[in-house]
């Protein structure tokens, strides 16, 4: 039978607040353990929260980029369970009404664009970190993450892909790390996501039996883990099996799902509203403020490279991809206008370098002026491609002036006539049998010949100028 | 002169007018604590040293001129569920036996910004759950108006205390009656506040959408004087009133004529005769005060205890849930898993009336029954809120008893139903967050103290202290002295 799976996404992001959601201790990731906290986000009697303002005006903004209902006013939900992670025993959260929802996020893939819906985005706290110590057979209870800011955001089941789940994590952190709400890292934990996966035979009306997919934390793994689930669920009602609504985990070194706990099992939160937290309140102009501090989004700018730039899909996408490469490309764009050749320099040299010396765009020692000035030596012919390189090297590192650096380099092109004809004439002069070849029509021998003037000049002939001029003489 | 028969404030004067110093005022506390805690259990602990110290810097203070204000060097304690930084705070639970708090709840800030000496902690139900205090690992108070009495709970060690003329004023805590209820069961005055009206800040969480921390003395004067201190707006309780409260004492001599008093019909079922009778005269007495008297119905505040109970409940489970033996509190003995761990520390560290309320409130909470039980609850709160705002349009105040008995035997041991009828009347103040009054108001045939309840319009302490002054000064029942 043939069957198509359905797929929801809910995606917890780390907010970059300085402070916890609902008290002073810092988020600074890599602290000692308990560095970062305060007697509420250790749940210490007595503590009242207090709410993250920063916060709020972060989940708006997600919110307006991935073009959500904000509701003006929103309530905070006690989510209740017991483990040592969770000191308080519930998790402060926005279970009943969340403050963005009913957006969509539109997703590319290798079958093409989809809008996939956004149901809802709430903030909640993050719980705090155990570690089993091995040798002792005790836990040890880090409360540094305890109370960090988060954001849910929760896909409508408007996935059936596992191609189209990973695109709409990259394109969900994309924006996350574009609008600066998040760092988007999955190595520290910043952006974790889990899938809901259900399979049901094509055309059918109903969905099949959930299965909740924990602890996917790479977008490759995202990607293996539903492959796996779906390929699961099908050989489970192939070999005429039933699904169990459980929550599995996935093994990154398994490479495979395992289960949980089943519904039965499941965990009874006891949600009700957190008393200590008046609803929350939100001015419709203050949403409309947010409004315009949104940058342009990666799809938006990435469509803008194409459609008015000219740029190839290719270089929009790479150009896109990072808001600091983008905001670079287009500040050079306003000191040279020709997108394409930028473009390239931009691509290969400037990404190469700044990967191989670790350098920020930030923190680049020349300025954008010298970067296009560079380019424009070699439009005017001063320079050739190569030397530009040279000089762009040199100019990396530097920070030097690329006129001061041809100079002293010696790289200026030789673009006088008089004096590429003088080395033209010398050349032929010298090689006279391989000129009459070439008017033999052994066309072939062209290319030794430039070389031999080019090498006759030291290689700083305006090789255009070279071609041209050598061509002239040959052929008349 | 007996420096015990002195209210709160008539002993500031004292202070002010240099005729005592706050060493003797502090040490005779101390001598009246050993002679009366044999048979009150009041205290939990008493910092004597701690309290002398400050003592003596207050008459310093004072001797250089320098005085905080006019209650400097009153010596007062505190119900134990209060944060005071190094002190342990124990709620009477043996869970909290051994947890020294971390820092000063924001009223100790301001008792100790005034100059105030606090003298120690007051015994109390367990974790503010009771009307009783006999609940507490400490054991139970006895009144001082019939020692084989309740003092009346959850505040029973401050009421117990101010009561029996050991202290001139205690702070307690209210969230169901806590505050009202013991102060009439020990002929004591004793306010909550409206909801927000003092922070909450390092009071330990029973029901958090109801607590209230207030203060309880002998004279409404003193009450006011008091507020007047603690009604402060805290950045760090975000529900309480941004605006201060203002001077409480100005204009309370300024008589209760013209006012409008609803007699709250539904709170006279099922009280005593005496008790009723209590209520009738203070009818009286407001009408020969000036006011006008109405008998006002309030249909749904019968059902106001169940809603009570089920939200108390509720929250408490939630509150309670961070007492899990890790990082502090009673950590289970031989537990070898971390199930065992939450269970044996909770089990062992929790009483029974404790558990039954977290039973209780998890119940409520639980997948198919919230909807049955705490959103009934809260719906339930929503329609009270809605009538008492409609009564509030036709009257300034409204009368009631504080309880429908004097104070219970210790022995006393209600059922559920019985229990849940204690603090019938004194819920509701609580569910719509209203200030509500405990003022002292004759004594039953067995000698045994009655309160009368008076409820406000929300933030309007002062009017509602200025018609209890009214009263107290038509009938001083407070002069009535306790026998021990």
């Amino acid at each position: 039978m043939n069957y198509q799976p359905t797929i929801g996404l809910e995606v917890h992001a780390q907010l970059l607040s300085k402070s916890k959601l609902f008290c002073a201790a810092s988020t600074r990731f890599g602290e000692e353990p308990n560095a970062n906290v305060h007697p509420l986000c250790m749940a210490m009697p007595g503590t009242l929260p207090k709410l993250n303002a920063a916060v709020v005006d972060m989940a708006i903004r997600t919110g307006l980029a991935l073009q959500c209902t904000i509701n003006l006013e929103s309530r905070w939900d006690r989510k209740h369970y017991f483990y040592p992670d969770l000191p308080s025993g519930f998790q402060v959260t926005q279970n009943e009404l969340p403050i963005c929802e009913h957006g969509t996020l539109s997703v590319s893939t290798t079958e093409g664009e989809r809008p996939i819906r956004i149901r809802r985005i709430h903030m909640e706290e993050d719980a705090g970190k155990l570690m089993h110590d091995p040798q002792s057979a005790e836990s040890l209870v880090d409360l540094n993450r305890a109370g960090i800011p988060l954001l849910e955001i929760v896909s409508a089941p408007d996935i059936h892909t596992a191609e189209e789940a990973a695109a709409y994590l990259r394109s969900l952190r994309d924006i996350l790390v574009y609008i600066g709400v998040s760092d988007g890292n999955l190595e520290e934990g910043s952006f974790r996501s889990d899938a809901n996966v259900s399979i049901a035979p094509k055309g059918s009306t109903t969905l099949g039996t959930r299965v909740e997919i924990k602890n996917i934390n790479s977008f490759r793994f995202v990607q293996k883990a539903i492959e796996y689930e779906i390929a699961r669920q099908v050989s489970v009602l192939e070999n005429g099996g039933k699904l169990v609504q459980e929550t599995r985990l996935w093994d990154a070194e398994k490479g495979e799902t395992r289960s949980m706990r089943s519904k039965e099992n499941a965990q009874d939160y006891r949600y009700f509203p957190e008393p200590n937290l008046p609803p929350l309140r939100i001015e419709a102009s203050q949403v409309e403020a947010l409004k315009k501090t949104l940058p342009e989004l990666p799809k938006e700018k990435y469509r803008r490279y194409i459609e008015s730039l000219g740029l190839p899909a290719y270089d929009a996408a790479v150009l896109t991809a990072e808001r600091e490469l983008a905001e670079y490309f287009e500040g050079c764009l306003t000191h040279y206008a020709d997108a394409k050749k930028l473009s390239n320099w931009v691509m290969g040299e400037l990404l190469r370098m700044s990967k191989e010396e670790e350098i920020a765009f930030s923190a680049l020692r020349f300025s954008k002026e010298q970067f296009a000035r560079l380019l424009q030596a070699v439009d005017a012919g001063k320079i050739s491609l190569n030397a530009a390189k040279e000089v762009f090297a040199h100019m990396f590192r530097t920070g030097e002036e690329p006129e001061r650096i041809i100079e002293a380099k010696g790289l200026a092109q030789v673009s006088d006539v008089g004096a590429i004809e003088a080395a033209i004439a010398a050349v032929l002069e010298a090689h006279a049998s391989e000129t009459e070849k070439y008017r033999a029509g052994k066309k072939q021998v062209f290319g030794f010949l430039v070389g031999q003037v080019m090498k006759a000049m030291k290689g700083k002939g305006n090789p255009a100028l070279v071609n041209q001029l050598l061509r002239n003489r040959l052929d008349n | 002169m007996n420096i015990h028969e002195l209210s709160m404030l008539e002993l500031a004067t004292k202070l002010a007018d240099k005729s005592l110093t706050s060493v003797e005022a502090t040490q005779a506390c101390l001598e009246r604590i050993s002679e009366t805690e044999p048979k009150l259990n009041a205290f939990i602990y008493v910092d004597a040293q701690g309290a002398l110290e400050a003592a003596a810097a207050s008459d310093k203070r004072r001797s250089r001129g320098e005085a905080l204000g006019p209650l400097d060097g009153l010596p007062m304690a505190l119900k134990d569920n209060i944060f005071v930084a190094g002190l342990k705070t124990t709620c009477a639970s043996r869970m909290l036996q051994n947890f020294v708090a971390p820092m000063d709840a924001a009223v100790v800030q301001q008792l100790r910004q005034a100059g105030m000496v606090l003298l120690g902690k007051l015994n109390m139900d367990e974790m503010a759950m009771g009307s009783s205090s006999t609940s507490g690992v400490f054991g139970a108070v006895h009144n001082p108006y019939a020692l084989e009495r309740s003092a009346g709970g959850s505040s029973g060690g401050s009421a117990a205390a101010v009561g029996a003329r050991v202290l001139w004023a205690a702070l307690g805590s209210d969230s169901g009656g806590s505050i009202r209820q013991p102060a009439s069961f020990c002929n004591v005055v004793g306010l909550k506040p409206s909801f927000g009206r003092i922070s909450r800040r390092g009071v330990v969480a029973y029901a958090s959408s109801m607590d209230q921390v207030g203060p309880m003395a002998r004279k409404v004067k003193d009450i006011a004087a008091l507020l007047t201190l603690l009604a402060q707006p805290d950045e760090e309780d975000v529900l309480c009133n941004p605006r201060p409260g203002g001077d409480y004492t100005q204009g309370l001599e300024q008589g209760m004529g013209g006012m409008r008093v609803g007699l709250w019909r539904e709170s006279l079922e099922g009280a005593d005769k005496e008790v009723a009778a209590c209520i009738g005269e203070a009818a009286k007495a407001c009408e020969r005060l000036g006011a006008q008297v109405e008998e006002l119905s309030l249909p749904l505040s019968r059902m106001a205890p169940l809603a009570y109970a089920l939200i108390s409940a509720a929250e408490a489970s939630s509150n309670l849930a961070r007492f899990d033996g890790i990082r502090y509190g009673h950590a289970g003995t031989q537990a070898p898993n971390l199930h065992a761990l939450y269970f044996n520390s909770r089990g062992e560290g929790f009483g029974k009336t404790v558990k039954k309320k977290l039973t209780l409130g998890t119940f409520v909470l639980s997948s198919g029954h919230y909807e049955a039980f705490f959103v009934k609850a809260a719906k339930l709160r929503t329609l009270l809120c809605e009538e008492i705002k409609q009564a509030f349009k036709k009257v300034d105040l409204l009368l009631s008893p504080v309880a429908s008995t004097p104070a219970f035997p210790l022995e006393f041991n209600p059922t559920p139903a019985q229990s849940a009828a204690l603090d019938t009347h004194t819920v509701l103040a609580n569910l719509v967050g209203l200030p509500a009054l405990s003022l002292p108001y004759g004594f039953s045939a067995q000698g045994l103290p009655i309160g009368i309840q008076l409820m406000g319009k929300a933030f309007e302490e002062a009017a509602l202290l200025r018609c209890a002054h009214a009263l107290e000064e038509d009938k001083p029942s407070f002069q009535r002295a306790p026998l021990l």
